[in-house]
Protein backbone atom coordinates (compact mmCIF):
# COMPACT_ATOMS: atom_id res chain seq x y z
CA UNK A 1 0.00 0.00 0.00
CA UNK A 2 2.79 2.73 -0.98
CA UNK A 3 0.15 5.22 -2.01
CA UNK A 4 -0.71 5.51 1.40
CA UNK A 5 0.93 8.33 3.47
CA UNK A 6 3.30 7.94 5.89
CA UNK A 7 2.25 10.34 8.49
CA UNK A 8 -1.14 12.22 8.84
CA UNK A 9 -5.07 11.71 9.82
CA UNK A 10 -5.46 9.02 7.21
CA UNK A 11 -2.71 6.90 9.20
CA UNK A 12 -3.87 8.04 12.87
CA UNK A 13 -7.30 7.05 12.24
CA UNK A 14 -6.37 3.59 10.71
CA UNK A 15 -4.11 3.06 13.58
CA UNK A 16 -7.39 4.45 15.96
CA UNK A 17 -9.57 1.46 13.80
CA UNK A 18 -6.87 -1.14 15.05
CA UNK A 19 -6.35 -0.29 18.36
CA UNK A 20 -10.70 -0.54 18.87
CA UNK A 21 -10.60 -3.94 17.37
CA UNK A 22 -8.18 -4.93 19.50
CA UNK A 23 -9.88 -4.15 22.39
CA UNK A 24 -12.96 -5.30 21.57
CA UNK A 25 -11.17 -8.58 20.53
CA UNK A 26 -10.13 -8.54 24.29
CA UNK A 27 -12.96 -7.99 25.74
CA UNK A 28 -15.11 -10.71 23.39
CA UNK A 29 -12.28 -13.41 24.58
CA UNK A 30 -12.45 -12.21 27.95
CA UNK A 31 -16.36 -12.88 28.47
CA UNK A 32 -16.15 -15.73 26.72
CA UNK A 33 -13.25 -17.40 29.38
CA UNK A 34 -15.80 -15.92 31.81
CA UNK A 35 -19.00 -17.95 30.03
CA UNK A 36 -16.65 -21.19 29.93
CA UNK A 37 -15.75 -21.02 33.42
CA UNK A 38 -19.13 -20.22 34.65
CA UNK A 39 -21.07 -22.88 32.43
CA UNK A 40 -18.09 -25.61 33.57
CA UNK A 41 -18.48 -24.36 37.41
CA UNK A 42 -22.60 -25.23 37.16
CA UNK A 43 -22.04 -28.25 35.58
CA UNK A 44 -19.71 -29.50 38.41
CA UNK A 45 -21.89 -28.31 41.44
CA UNK A 46 -24.98 -29.68 39.57
CA UNK A 47 -23.23 -33.10 39.46
CA UNK A 48 -21.64 -33.08 42.84
CA UNK A 49 -25.20 -31.81 44.50
CA UNK A 50 -28.31 -32.53 42.30
CA UNK A 51 -31.35 -30.53 43.97
CA UNK A 52 -34.66 -31.76 43.04
CA UNK A 53 -36.17 -29.77 40.46
CA UNK A 54 -38.60 -28.46 42.70
CA UNK A 55 -36.14 -26.80 44.40
CA UNK A 56 -35.10 -25.01 41.28
CA UNK A 57 -39.02 -24.06 40.88
CA UNK A 58 -39.64 -22.79 44.28
CA UNK A 59 -35.84 -20.30 43.65
CA UNK A 60 -37.21 -19.50 40.18
CA UNK A 61 -40.67 -18.16 41.65
CA UNK A 62 -38.63 -16.31 44.64
CA UNK A 63 -36.73 -14.63 41.91
CA UNK A 64 -39.62 -13.28 40.18
CA UNK A 65 -41.07 -12.32 43.29
CA UNK A 66 -38.09 -10.54 44.48
CA UNK A 67 -37.66 -9.08 40.87
CA UNK A 68 -40.95 -7.54 40.82
CA UNK A 69 -40.33 -5.59 43.75
CA UNK A 70 -37.14 -4.61 42.47
CA UNK A 71 -38.70 -3.46 39.31
CA UNK A 72 -40.98 -0.89 41.29
CA UNK A 73 -37.95 1.07 42.99
CA UNK A 74 -35.91 0.31 39.18
CA UNK A 75 -38.82 2.25 37.25
CA UNK A 76 -37.44 5.27 39.45
CA UNK A 77 -34.27 5.75 38.57
CA UNK A 78 -34.35 4.73 35.11
CA UNK A 79 -37.54 7.68 34.72
CA UNK A 80 -35.15 9.99 36.20
CA UNK A 81 -32.37 9.22 34.38
CA UNK A 82 -34.26 9.01 31.26
CA UNK A 83 -35.56 13.08 31.75
CA UNK A 84 -32.58 14.48 33.83
CA UNK A 85 -29.61 11.93 33.44
CA UNK A 86 -28.69 11.81 36.55
CA UNK A 87 -28.73 8.89 39.19
CA UNK A 88 -31.28 9.42 42.21
CA UNK A 89 -29.67 7.57 44.53
CA UNK A 90 -31.86 8.77 47.40
CA UNK A 91 -34.34 6.69 45.30
CA UNK A 92 -33.96 3.86 48.02
CA UNK A 93 -34.56 5.59 50.92
CA UNK A 94 -37.45 6.94 49.17
CA UNK A 95 -38.89 3.45 49.32
CA UNK A 96 -37.33 3.15 53.04
CA UNK A 97 -40.22 5.78 53.87
CA UNK A 98 -42.58 4.29 52.13
CA UNK A 99 -41.83 0.98 53.64
CA UNK A 100 -42.28 2.83 56.82
CA UNK A 101 -45.22 4.73 56.27
CA UNK A 102 -46.62 1.36 55.04
CA UNK A 103 -45.68 0.08 58.43
CA UNK A 104 -46.87 1.99 60.58
CA UNK A 105 -50.50 1.76 58.31
CA UNK A 106 -50.21 -1.67 59.48
CA UNK A 107 -49.43 -1.68 62.81
CA UNK A 108 -52.72 0.91 63.56
CA UNK A 109 -54.96 -1.65 61.20
CA UNK A 110 -53.74 -4.82 63.40
CA UNK A 111 -54.66 -3.15 66.63
CA UNK A 112 -58.06 -2.12 65.33
CA UNK A 113 -58.33 -5.61 64.30
CA UNK A 114 -58.96 -5.34 60.52
CA UNK A 115 -56.19 -7.26 59.68
CA UNK A 116 -57.77 -10.45 60.54
CA UNK A 117 -61.26 -12.19 60.12
CA UNK A 118 -63.41 -10.36 57.58
CA UNK A 119 -61.46 -10.78 54.12
CA UNK A 120 -62.72 -7.72 52.73
CA UNK A 121 -61.93 -5.82 55.56
CA UNK A 122 -58.38 -7.56 55.36
CA UNK A 123 -58.05 -6.91 51.48
CA UNK A 124 -59.09 -3.17 52.07
CA UNK A 125 -56.58 -2.55 54.93
CA UNK A 126 -53.88 -4.12 52.60
CA UNK A 127 -54.97 -1.20 50.07
CA UNK A 128 -54.22 1.42 52.60
CA UNK A 129 -50.76 0.27 53.72
CA UNK A 130 -49.95 0.60 50.01
CA UNK A 131 -51.48 3.76 49.28
CA UNK A 132 -49.91 5.13 52.61
CA UNK A 133 -46.49 3.82 51.42
CA UNK A 134 -47.10 5.23 48.31
CA UNK A 135 -48.02 8.80 50.00
CA UNK A 136 -45.37 9.53 52.10
CA UNK A 137 -43.07 8.36 49.76
CA UNK A 138 -44.47 10.78 46.90
CA UNK A 139 -44.18 13.68 49.29
CA UNK A 140 -40.52 12.46 49.80
CA UNK A 141 -39.47 12.02 46.39
CA UNK A 142 -41.20 15.38 45.10
CA UNK A 143 -39.88 17.15 48.23
CA UNK A 144 -36.23 15.73 47.18
CA UNK A 145 -36.59 17.18 43.70
CA UNK A 146 -37.73 20.43 44.87
CA UNK A 147 -34.86 20.64 47.77
CA UNK A 148 -31.87 18.95 46.42
CA UNK A 149 -32.10 18.69 42.76
CA UNK A 150 -33.89 21.66 41.29
CA UNK A 151 -31.60 24.45 42.58
CA UNK A 152 -28.52 22.70 40.70
CA UNK A 153 -30.57 21.72 37.59
CA UNK A 154 -28.17 24.01 35.39
CA UNK A 155 -24.98 23.03 37.46
CA UNK A 156 -22.27 20.23 36.03
CA UNK A 157 -23.66 17.19 36.00
CA UNK A 158 -21.83 15.64 38.95
CA UNK A 159 -22.69 18.04 41.60
CA UNK A 160 -26.54 16.63 41.57
CA UNK A 161 -25.22 13.15 41.80
CA UNK A 162 -23.33 14.43 45.21
CA UNK A 163 -26.58 16.10 46.46
CA UNK A 164 -27.89 12.69 45.73
CA UNK A 165 -25.89 10.95 48.19
CA UNK A 166 -25.92 13.40 50.35
CA UNK A 167 -30.04 13.22 50.46
CA UNK A 168 -29.60 9.31 50.77
CA UNK A 169 -27.50 9.69 53.78
CA UNK A 170 -29.94 12.63 55.08
CA UNK A 171 -32.62 10.16 54.71
CA UNK A 172 -31.26 6.81 56.16
CA UNK A 173 -29.71 8.68 59.34
CA UNK A 174 -33.06 10.81 59.88
CA UNK A 175 -34.89 7.31 59.80
CA UNK A 176 -32.38 6.18 62.17
CA UNK A 177 -33.09 8.59 64.57
CA UNK A 178 -36.88 8.83 64.26
CA UNK A 179 -37.47 5.09 64.23
CA UNK A 180 -34.30 3.48 66.01
CA UNK A 181 -32.23 0.86 64.74
CA UNK A 182 -34.67 -1.93 66.16
CA UNK A 183 -35.87 -3.77 63.13
CA UNK A 184 -39.58 -2.92 62.62
CA UNK A 185 -41.58 -6.21 61.94
CA UNK A 186 -44.28 -6.39 59.47
CA UNK A 187 -47.07 -8.66 60.44
CA UNK A 188 -48.57 -10.00 57.72
CA UNK A 189 -52.63 -9.69 57.13
CA UNK A 190 -54.31 -13.40 56.99
CA UNK A 191 -54.95 -12.41 53.55
CA UNK A 192 -51.47 -12.67 52.31
CA UNK A 193 -50.45 -15.21 55.07
CA UNK A 194 -49.63 -19.14 54.23
CA UNK A 195 -49.60 -20.08 50.36
CA UNK A 196 -50.53 -23.35 47.90
CA UNK A 197 -49.33 -26.36 47.07
CA UNK A 198 -49.36 -27.17 43.11
CA UNK A 199 -50.91 -30.07 42.61
CA UNK A 200 -48.57 -33.36 43.66
CA UNK A 201 -45.28 -31.33 42.17
CA UNK A 202 -44.07 -30.16 46.09
CA UNK A 203 -44.12 -27.11 44.43
CA UNK A 204 -45.19 -24.68 47.11
CA UNK A 205 -46.30 -21.17 46.28
CA UNK A 206 -46.46 -18.64 48.95
CA UNK A 207 -49.64 -16.15 48.41
CA UNK A 208 -47.82 -12.74 49.38
CA UNK A 209 -45.49 -14.08 46.45
CA UNK A 210 -48.41 -14.12 44.17
CA UNK A 211 -49.71 -10.74 45.77
CA UNK A 212 -46.41 -9.31 45.60
CA UNK A 213 -45.74 -10.15 41.70
CA UNK A 214 -49.25 -9.58 40.27
CA UNK A 215 -49.64 -6.42 41.93
CA UNK A 216 -46.07 -5.05 40.30
CA UNK A 217 -46.88 -6.64 37.29
CA UNK A 218 -50.44 -4.66 37.46
CA UNK A 219 -48.75 -1.26 38.38
CA UNK A 220 -46.03 -1.70 35.85
CA UNK A 221 -48.91 -1.97 33.29
CA UNK A 222 -50.51 1.36 35.24
CA UNK A 223 -47.27 3.07 34.51
CA UNK A 224 -47.06 1.96 30.79
CA UNK A 225 -50.22 3.12 30.01
CA UNK A 226 -49.52 6.71 31.57
CA UNK A 227 -46.77 7.17 29.69
CA UNK A 228 -47.86 5.86 26.47
CA UNK A 229 -51.21 6.92 26.90
CA UNK A 230 -51.69 10.21 28.29
CA UNK A 231 -51.14 13.67 27.91
CA UNK A 232 -48.81 13.86 31.21
CA UNK A 233 -46.87 10.89 29.94
CA UNK A 234 -46.56 12.36 26.06
CA UNK A 235 -44.93 15.89 28.17
CA UNK A 236 -42.61 13.40 30.08
CA UNK A 237 -41.31 11.98 26.68
CA UNK A 238 -40.86 15.15 24.86
CA UNK A 239 -39.00 16.67 27.57
CA UNK A 240 -36.66 13.15 28.04
CA UNK A 241 -35.83 14.12 24.35
CA UNK A 242 -35.60 17.63 23.96
CA UNK A 243 -36.38 20.02 27.07
CA UNK A 244 -35.98 23.32 25.14
CA UNK A 245 -38.20 22.80 22.08
CA UNK A 246 -40.53 21.07 24.96
CA UNK A 247 -40.99 24.26 26.69
CA UNK A 248 -41.87 26.39 23.70
CA UNK A 249 -44.09 23.77 23.02
CA UNK A 250 -45.83 25.77 26.37
CA UNK A 251 -44.69 22.28 28.42
CA UNK A 252 -43.67 23.47 32.53
CA UNK A 253 -40.58 21.62 32.61
CA UNK A 254 -40.93 22.11 36.42
CA UNK A 255 -43.87 20.02 36.85
CA UNK A 256 -43.30 17.17 34.44
CA UNK A 257 -39.76 16.48 36.61
CA UNK A 258 -42.22 17.14 39.37
CA UNK A 259 -44.34 14.31 38.17
CA UNK A 260 -41.80 11.98 36.95
CA UNK A 261 -40.38 12.19 40.66
CA UNK A 262 -43.42 11.40 42.12
CA UNK A 263 -44.41 9.02 39.57
CA UNK A 264 -41.63 7.18 40.34
CA UNK A 265 -41.31 7.46 43.66
CA UNK A 266 -45.16 6.36 44.02
CA UNK A 267 -43.84 3.10 42.58
CA UNK A 268 -41.14 2.87 45.30
CA UNK A 269 -43.27 3.28 47.85
CA UNK A 270 -45.44 0.83 46.72
CA UNK A 271 -42.09 -1.50 46.43
CA UNK A 272 -40.90 -0.35 50.14
CA UNK A 273 -44.44 -2.07 51.22
CA UNK A 274 -44.30 -5.32 49.06
CA UNK A 275 -40.53 -5.11 50.43
CA UNK A 276 -41.62 -5.18 53.57
CA UNK A 277 -43.86 -7.98 53.44
CA UNK A 278 -41.59 -10.31 51.72
CA UNK A 279 -38.41 -9.12 53.92
CA UNK A 280 -41.00 -8.99 56.82
CA UNK A 281 -38.73 -6.19 58.90
CA UNK A 282 -38.02 -2.98 57.92
CA UNK A 283 -34.90 -0.86 58.66
CA UNK A 284 -33.75 2.65 58.53
CA UNK A 285 -31.01 1.26 56.24
CA UNK A 286 -33.31 -1.21 54.51
CA UNK A 287 -33.39 1.06 51.32
CA UNK A 288 -29.94 0.95 50.94
CA UNK A 289 -28.85 -2.35 49.55
CA UNK A 290 -32.06 -3.24 47.74
CA UNK A 291 -31.84 0.65 46.09
CA UNK A 292 -28.56 -0.21 44.66
CA UNK A 293 -29.86 -3.59 43.23
CA UNK A 294 -33.25 -1.51 41.58
CA UNK A 295 -30.10 0.50 40.38
CA UNK A 296 -28.40 -2.41 38.96
CA UNK A 297 -31.54 -3.98 37.46
CA UNK A 298 -32.27 -0.55 35.72
CA UNK A 299 -28.31 -0.72 34.26
CA UNK A 300 -28.50 -4.35 33.29
CA UNK A 301 -32.16 -3.38 30.86
CA UNK A 302 -30.87 0.22 30.08
CA UNK A 303 -30.61 3.05 32.22
CA UNK A 304 -33.76 5.16 30.61
CA UNK A 305 -35.13 2.78 29.30
CA UNK A 306 -38.66 1.89 31.02
CA UNK A 307 -39.36 -2.44 29.30
CA UNK A 308 -35.47 -2.37 30.19
CA UNK A 309 -36.11 -1.66 33.95
CA UNK A 310 -39.09 -4.35 34.42
CA UNK A 311 -36.90 -7.08 32.15
CA UNK A 312 -33.80 -6.63 33.98
CA UNK A 313 -35.29 -6.38 37.36
CA UNK A 314 -36.99 -9.73 36.62
CA UNK A 315 -33.96 -11.32 35.22
CA UNK A 316 -31.15 -9.89 38.49
CA UNK A 317 -33.97 -11.16 40.55
CA UNK A 318 -33.87 -14.63 38.91
CA UNK A 319 -29.90 -14.98 38.54
CA UNK A 320 -29.86 -13.90 42.28
CA UNK A 321 -32.36 -16.49 43.76
CA UNK A 322 -30.46 -19.06 41.80
CA UNK A 323 -27.48 -17.91 41.31
CA UNK A 324 -25.57 -18.94 44.68
CA UNK A 325 -27.00 -22.48 44.82
CA UNK A 326 -26.10 -22.93 40.73
CA UNK A 327 -22.31 -21.81 41.53
CA UNK A 328 -22.53 -23.51 44.77
CA UNK A 329 -21.49 -20.73 47.13
CA UNK A 330 -23.06 -20.08 50.35
CA UNK A 331 -26.14 -17.51 49.69
CA UNK A 332 -24.67 -14.71 51.55
CA UNK A 333 -22.75 -14.27 48.11
CA UNK A 334 -26.04 -13.47 46.59
CA UNK A 335 -25.11 -9.38 46.46
CA UNK A 336 -21.29 -10.33 45.23
CA UNK A 337 -23.18 -12.02 41.92
CA UNK A 338 -25.71 -9.05 41.33
CA UNK A 339 -23.15 -6.33 41.58
CA UNK A 340 -20.44 -8.80 39.41
CA UNK A 341 -22.96 -8.79 36.83
CA UNK A 342 -23.23 -5.05 36.75
CA UNK A 343 -19.58 -5.33 36.30
CA UNK A 344 -20.06 -7.26 33.35
CA UNK A 345 -22.67 -5.83 31.90
CA UNK A 346 -20.92 -2.38 32.13
CA UNK A 347 -17.88 -3.87 30.46
CA UNK A 348 -19.66 -5.84 27.77
CA UNK A 349 -22.88 -3.71 26.89
CA UNK A 350 -22.80 -0.76 28.36
CA UNK A 351 -26.16 0.16 26.96
CA UNK A 352 -27.73 -2.70 28.95
CA UNK A 353 -29.56 -5.73 27.50
CA UNK A 354 -32.49 -3.71 25.62
CA UNK A 355 -30.78 -0.56 25.67
CA UNK A 356 -30.54 1.61 22.69
CA UNK A 357 -27.42 2.94 20.98
CA UNK A 358 -27.11 6.49 21.61
CA UNK A 359 -26.46 7.88 18.26
CA UNK A 360 -28.47 11.36 19.28
CA UNK A 361 -26.04 13.66 21.54
CA UNK A 362 -28.16 13.46 24.60
CA UNK A 363 -28.32 15.91 27.36
CA UNK B 1 -50.22 48.72 16.71
CA UNK B 2 -47.38 46.45 15.42
CA UNK B 3 -47.86 42.56 16.35
CA UNK B 4 -44.35 41.90 17.28
CA UNK B 5 -42.51 45.23 18.25
CA UNK B 6 -39.05 44.21 19.23
CA UNK B 7 -37.04 47.31 20.57
CA UNK B 8 -32.98 48.02 20.85
CA UNK B 9 -32.80 44.64 21.81
CA UNK B 10 -29.15 43.53 23.40
CA UNK B 11 -28.81 39.83 23.76
CA UNK B 12 -25.61 37.99 25.27
CA UNK B 13 -24.55 34.25 24.77
CA UNK B 14 -22.21 34.02 27.59
CA UNK B 15 -20.60 36.89 27.39
CA UNK B 16 -20.67 37.35 24.03
CA UNK B 17 -22.54 40.68 22.75
CA UNK B 18 -24.60 38.86 20.53
CA UNK B 19 -27.55 40.98 19.60
CA UNK B 20 -26.44 45.30 19.59
CA UNK B 21 -29.68 47.57 20.13
CA UNK B 22 -31.97 45.20 17.42
CA UNK B 23 -35.29 46.75 16.66
CA UNK B 24 -37.86 45.15 14.01
CA UNK B 25 -41.16 45.05 14.34
CA UNK B 26 -43.97 43.01 12.23
CA UNK B 27 -47.58 44.00 11.49
CA UNK B 28 -50.36 41.84 11.53
CA UNK B 29 -50.43 39.45 8.08
CA UNK B 30 -47.27 40.34 6.95
CA UNK B 31 -44.44 38.45 5.70
CA UNK B 32 -41.22 39.31 6.96
CA UNK B 33 -37.73 38.26 6.56
CA UNK B 34 -34.66 38.74 8.29
CA UNK B 35 -31.02 37.93 6.18
CA UNK B 36 -27.57 37.72 7.13
CA UNK B 37 -24.84 35.49 7.11
CA UNK B 38 -23.77 33.07 9.65
CA UNK B 39 -23.46 34.20 12.77
CA UNK B 40 -25.00 37.55 12.08
CA UNK B 41 -27.27 37.11 14.93
CA UNK B 42 -30.55 35.78 13.21
CA UNK B 43 -30.99 32.91 15.60
CA UNK B 44 -30.41 35.12 18.50
CA UNK B 45 -33.58 37.20 17.42
CA UNK B 46 -35.54 34.39 17.29
CA UNK B 47 -34.72 32.80 20.81
CA UNK B 48 -35.07 36.59 22.16
CA UNK B 49 -38.28 36.58 20.97
CA UNK B 50 -39.71 33.50 22.05
CA UNK B 51 -38.15 34.18 25.56
CA UNK B 52 -35.25 31.31 25.50
CA UNK B 53 -32.87 34.03 26.01
CA UNK B 54 -33.90 36.84 27.82
CA UNK B 55 -32.37 40.44 26.63
CA UNK B 56 -30.29 42.32 29.06
CA UNK B 57 -31.40 45.54 27.15
CA UNK B 58 -34.59 46.59 25.37
CA UNK B 59 -37.85 45.34 24.98
CA UNK B 60 -39.98 42.28 22.95
CA UNK B 61 -44.06 43.29 22.85
CA UNK B 62 -46.87 41.66 21.16
CA UNK B 63 -49.50 43.76 20.30
CA UNK B 64 -48.26 46.22 23.00
CA UNK B 65 -47.48 43.61 25.98
CA UNK B 66 -44.33 43.18 27.20
CA UNK B 67 -43.74 39.60 27.25
CA UNK B 68 -40.32 39.81 29.12
CA UNK B 69 -42.39 38.79 32.81
CA UNK B 70 -43.49 35.72 31.06
CA UNK B 71 -41.65 31.80 31.60
CA UNK B 72 -40.69 30.46 28.09
CA UNK B 73 -43.69 27.96 28.46
CA UNK B 74 -45.83 30.96 28.80
CA UNK B 75 -45.03 32.84 25.78
CA UNK B 76 -46.62 30.04 23.26
CA UNK B 77 -49.95 30.97 25.23
CA UNK B 78 -49.38 34.54 24.15
CA UNK B 79 -49.80 32.88 19.81
CA UNK B 80 -46.04 33.28 19.13
CA UNK B 81 -44.81 29.63 17.88
CA UNK B 82 -41.39 28.53 16.52
CA UNK B 83 -40.17 26.40 13.83
CA UNK B 84 -36.79 25.49 15.24
CA UNK B 85 -33.34 25.29 13.09
CA UNK B 86 -32.50 21.62 12.32
CA UNK B 87 -36.06 21.00 12.81
CA UNK B 88 -35.58 19.32 15.71
CA UNK B 89 -38.58 16.91 16.25
CA UNK B 90 -39.13 14.88 18.77
CA UNK B 91 -37.46 11.80 16.67
CA UNK B 92 -39.08 8.74 19.71
CA UNK B 93 -42.83 9.98 19.75
CA UNK B 94 -45.12 9.06 16.49
CA UNK B 95 -45.71 11.58 13.91
CA UNK B 96 -49.49 12.02 15.77
CA UNK B 97 -48.01 13.01 19.05
CA UNK B 98 -45.53 15.11 17.55
CA UNK B 99 -48.37 17.42 16.23
CA UNK B 100 -50.57 16.82 19.51
CA UNK B 101 -47.36 18.45 21.48
CA UNK B 102 -47.51 21.13 18.99
CA UNK B 103 -51.18 21.85 20.62
CA UNK B 104 -49.97 21.42 23.92
CA UNK B 105 -51.21 24.24 25.92
CA UNK B 106 -54.73 24.12 23.85
CA UNK B 107 -57.98 23.10 25.62
CA UNK B 108 -60.42 23.87 22.66
CA UNK B 109 -60.75 20.34 21.39
CA UNK B 110 -62.79 21.66 18.27
CA UNK B 111 -60.34 23.64 17.51
CA UNK B 112 -57.45 21.34 17.68
CA UNK B 113 -59.06 18.66 15.62
CA UNK B 114 -60.00 21.24 13.23
CA UNK B 115 -55.98 22.12 12.94
CA UNK B 116 -55.61 18.75 12.68
CA UNK B 117 -57.53 18.51 9.59
CA UNK B 118 -56.22 21.94 7.96
CA UNK B 119 -52.39 20.43 8.52
CA UNK B 120 -53.19 17.35 7.00
CA UNK B 121 -54.49 19.23 3.97
CA UNK B 122 -51.59 21.47 3.94
CA UNK B 123 -49.15 18.33 4.15
CA UNK B 124 -50.83 15.34 2.78
CA UNK B 125 -47.74 13.14 3.51
CA UNK B 126 -48.23 13.59 7.60
CA UNK B 127 -51.00 11.79 6.86
CA UNK B 128 -50.26 9.06 5.94
CA UNK B 129 -47.71 8.82 7.67
CA UNK B 130 -48.93 9.71 11.51
CA UNK B 131 -48.50 6.50 13.46
CA UNK B 132 -44.65 6.88 12.42
CA UNK B 133 -42.21 7.04 14.32
CA UNK B 134 -40.56 11.21 13.97
CA UNK B 135 -37.62 9.99 13.67
CA UNK B 136 -37.56 7.73 10.18
CA UNK B 137 -38.53 10.60 8.47
CA UNK B 138 -37.01 12.17 5.34
CA UNK B 139 -35.11 15.53 6.19
CA UNK B 140 -38.03 17.35 3.91
CA UNK B 141 -40.59 15.75 6.44
CA UNK B 142 -39.28 16.40 9.10
CA UNK B 143 -39.10 20.12 8.62
CA UNK B 144 -42.95 19.67 7.02
CA UNK B 145 -43.47 17.86 10.50
CA UNK B 146 -41.62 20.80 12.21
CA UNK B 147 -43.62 23.26 10.60
CA UNK B 148 -47.17 21.49 11.07
CA UNK B 149 -46.23 21.24 14.51
CA UNK B 150 -46.19 24.40 14.97
CA UNK B 151 -48.92 25.35 13.05
CA UNK B 152 -50.59 23.25 15.78
CA UNK B 153 -50.17 25.55 18.06
CA UNK B 154 -52.55 27.90 16.03
CA UNK B 155 -49.95 30.65 16.66
CA UNK B 156 -50.53 34.50 15.30
CA UNK B 157 -47.00 34.70 14.73
CA UNK B 158 -44.77 32.16 13.22
CA UNK B 159 -40.95 32.15 13.56
CA UNK B 160 -39.46 30.34 11.12
CA UNK B 161 -35.83 29.48 11.57
CA UNK B 162 -33.76 28.33 8.04
CA UNK B 163 -36.66 26.11 7.31
CA UNK B 164 -34.58 25.30 3.19
CA UNK B 165 -31.62 24.32 5.20
CA UNK B 166 -30.03 20.94 4.42
CA UNK B 167 -33.19 20.13 1.65
CA UNK B 168 -33.47 19.91 -1.64
CA UNK B 169 -33.96 22.34 -4.36
CA UNK B 170 -37.23 21.10 -5.39
CA UNK B 171 -38.25 20.60 -1.57
CA UNK B 172 -37.34 24.13 -0.54
CA UNK B 173 -39.81 25.49 -3.25
CA UNK B 174 -42.24 23.54 -1.71
CA UNK B 175 -41.62 24.38 1.67
CA UNK B 176 -41.57 28.09 0.43
CA UNK B 177 -44.65 27.69 -1.10
CA UNK B 178 -46.47 26.34 1.70
CA UNK B 179 -45.00 29.60 4.15
CA UNK B 180 -46.99 31.36 1.63
CA UNK B 181 -50.23 29.81 1.71
CA UNK B 182 -50.14 29.78 5.80
CA UNK B 183 -49.55 33.54 5.67
CA UNK B 184 -52.87 33.66 2.91
CA UNK B 185 -54.93 31.66 5.70
CA UNK B 186 -53.80 34.81 7.89
CA UNK B 187 -50.60 33.67 10.08
CA UNK B 188 -48.02 36.31 10.51
CA UNK B 189 -44.65 35.46 9.67
CA UNK B 190 -41.12 36.35 11.02
CA UNK B 191 -38.92 34.15 8.47
CA UNK B 192 -34.74 34.10 9.08
CA UNK B 193 -32.78 32.43 6.36
CA UNK B 194 -29.26 32.33 4.47
CA UNK B 195 -30.97 31.64 1.03
CA UNK B 196 -31.57 35.45 0.78
CA UNK B 197 -32.98 34.74 -2.86
CA UNK B 198 -35.88 32.78 -2.31
CA UNK B 199 -36.76 34.30 1.56
CA UNK B 200 -36.88 38.19 -0.40
CA UNK B 201 -38.89 35.82 -3.27
CA UNK B 202 -41.81 35.46 -0.56
CA UNK B 203 -41.42 38.06 1.85
CA UNK B 204 -43.20 41.49 1.80
CA UNK B 205 -40.41 43.29 3.84
CA UNK B 206 -37.09 42.09 4.87
CA UNK B 207 -34.10 43.19 7.08
CA UNK B 208 -30.61 42.81 7.22
CA UNK B 209 -28.53 41.60 9.68
CA UNK B 210 -25.01 42.26 10.23
CA UNK B 211 -23.21 41.28 13.58
CA UNK B 212 -26.03 41.54 15.80
CA UNK B 213 -27.30 45.05 14.46
CA UNK B 214 -29.82 46.24 11.42
CA UNK B 215 -28.20 47.34 8.50
CA UNK B 216 -30.75 47.83 6.03
CA UNK B 217 -34.30 47.64 5.67
CA UNK B 218 -36.94 47.81 3.63
CA UNK B 219 -39.82 46.39 1.02
CA UNK B 220 -38.18 43.01 -0.63
CA UNK B 221 -38.49 44.56 -3.98
CA UNK B 222 -35.94 47.08 -2.60
CA UNK B 223 -33.84 45.26 -0.97
CA UNK B 224 -33.46 42.61 -3.98
CA UNK B 225 -33.00 45.86 -6.33
CA UNK B 226 -29.99 47.02 -3.37
CA UNK B 227 -26.72 46.68 -4.97
CA UNK B 228 -25.06 46.05 -1.40
CA UNK B 229 -27.82 42.91 -1.23
CA UNK B 230 -27.08 41.63 -4.33
CA UNK B 231 -23.55 41.62 -4.17
CA UNK B 232 -23.27 40.42 -0.22
CA UNK B 233 -26.29 37.99 -0.35
CA UNK B 234 -27.90 36.99 -3.86
CA UNK B 235 -24.32 36.76 -5.77
CA UNK B 236 -24.55 39.10 -8.15
CA UNK B 237 -21.86 41.32 -9.23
Amino acid sequence: METLPKKGPYRQALAAIRRINQSRIFIISFGIVIIILLIWRIVVVARQTPFPPQYWAFQIINGLVLGGVYALVALGYTMVYGILFMINFAHGEVMMMGGFAGFFTLQLLTTLGWTEGSPYLSALSILLVIAAGMIVSVLTGVALERIAYRPLRTAPRLVPLISAIGASFFLQYSALRIFGVTPHNYRKPELISGGWAIGETGIFVTRTGVFIFVTSILMMIGLFLIVKRSKMGRAMRAVAEDKEIASLMGVDIDKVIAFTFALGSALAGAGGVMFGFHNTVMRFNTGFIPGLKAFTAAVLGGIGNIPGAMFGSLLLGVIEALGPSALGVPTEYKDVIAFSILVLVLIFRPTGLLGEVLTEKKA
Amino acid sequence: MALLEVRDVHSYYGNIHALKGLSITVEEGEIVTLIGANGAGKTTTLRTICGVIKPRQGSVSLEGENLEPFKIHEIVYKGVALVPEGRRIFSRLTVYENLDMGAYHRIDNDGIAEDFDRVFVLFPRLKERRNQVAGTLSGGEQQMLATARALMAHPRLMLLDEPSMGLAPVLVESIFETIQEINREGTTILLVEQNAHMALQVAHRGYVLQTGEIVLDGTAEALRNNPMVQKSYLGIE
